[in-house]
């Protein structure tokens, strides 16, 4: 596994970028880590919002929610999830709040 | 490395749950992965962002093999919708949306959706039958322009 210097911290992921333990993860990494994922800066309250759910959602099911998820339980809607991260929110906001992808076809 | 692919057009062209369900979930795919999409109904495939048949999708009980029932039973009055109301009980378990929720959660990802000009001339459909979120009613070629420098799925 690839390490990656994030916020001045060592922390592993995998070939596509995602964590590989989520405890590694700091606050201080999510701007860093957004802009390594294309999702636009300064993070909102809207982002933090999403990669809070994302990181508890992860921690409670062990996998991190799909759009249509976070669409639906995450109190920001598909419109907005896209706005917030234009290139794909589930993987993107994942990729920020460090934990996995999330998997799943829906 | 491979190139990842940036867009996908999706065709669907026919109009039973079955067939219906794979294209709006490979268009919600590509765009959950950051693609662009556009999804384009032609034929029968139409009753997908029809108002009046949106609600009434159902499962195609006759010549289905992949159903395993006879055909003639699947002929039977009633059959197709018993079999679609137990498909649409699976999918809900699944929290997969019903296809009218899908299509406006599609549309909502940002995802394109056209209707087929021919088509829509064909079976006498006017704009006003088709549901909101249909950006336009486009030609085939003004579909083949818009694919350009992506992947064309045809369902």
């Amino acid at each position: 596994m690839p390490t990656q210097q994030i916020a001045g911290v060592a922390v592993e992921v995998n070939d596509e970028g995602f964590f590989v333990d989520a405890e590694q993860w700091t606050e201080e990494m999510a701007t860093p880590l957004a802009e390594q994922w294309g999702v636009p800066v300064p993070l909102t309250d809207k982002h933090w919002q999403v990669l809070r759910f994302m990181r508890s959602e992860y921690f409670e099911k062990g996998t991190g929610p799909t759009v249509r998820k976070l669409g639906k339980t995450s109190g920001v809607t598909v419109k907005e999830l896209y706005q917030l991260f234009p290139k794909g929110p589930a993987k993107l906001a994942a990729g920020c709040a460090g934990i996995p992808k999330p998997r799943g076809c829906v | 490395m491979t190139t990842p692919i940036e867009k996908v057009s999706i065709v669907i062209s026919k109009g039973s749950l079955e067939e219906i369900y794979p294209g709006l979930i490979m268009a919600n795919g590509a765009r959950a992965e950051g693609m662009e999409a556009n999804l384009f109904f032609t034929f029968f495939g139409l009753d997908a962002v029809h108002k009046k048949r949106i609600d009434h999708i159902k499962v195609a009980t006759v010549g289905n093999p992949g159903l395993h029932i006879p055909t003639w039973a699947g002929g039977l009055p009633g059959v197709s919708s018993l079999m679609t109301k137990y498909m649409e009980h699976q999918i809900e378990e699944l929290d997969i949306p019903g296809i009218p929720e899908f299509v406006e959660m599609i549309s909502d990802t940002g995802a394109g959706l056209y209707g087929c000009l021919a088509s829509v001339d064909l079976f006498g459909i006017a704009r006003e039958d088709l549901i909101d979120q249909v950006d336009d009613i486009i030609t085939v070629g003004e579909f083949y322009e818009m694919a350009a420098g992506g992947q064309i799925i045809f369902t």
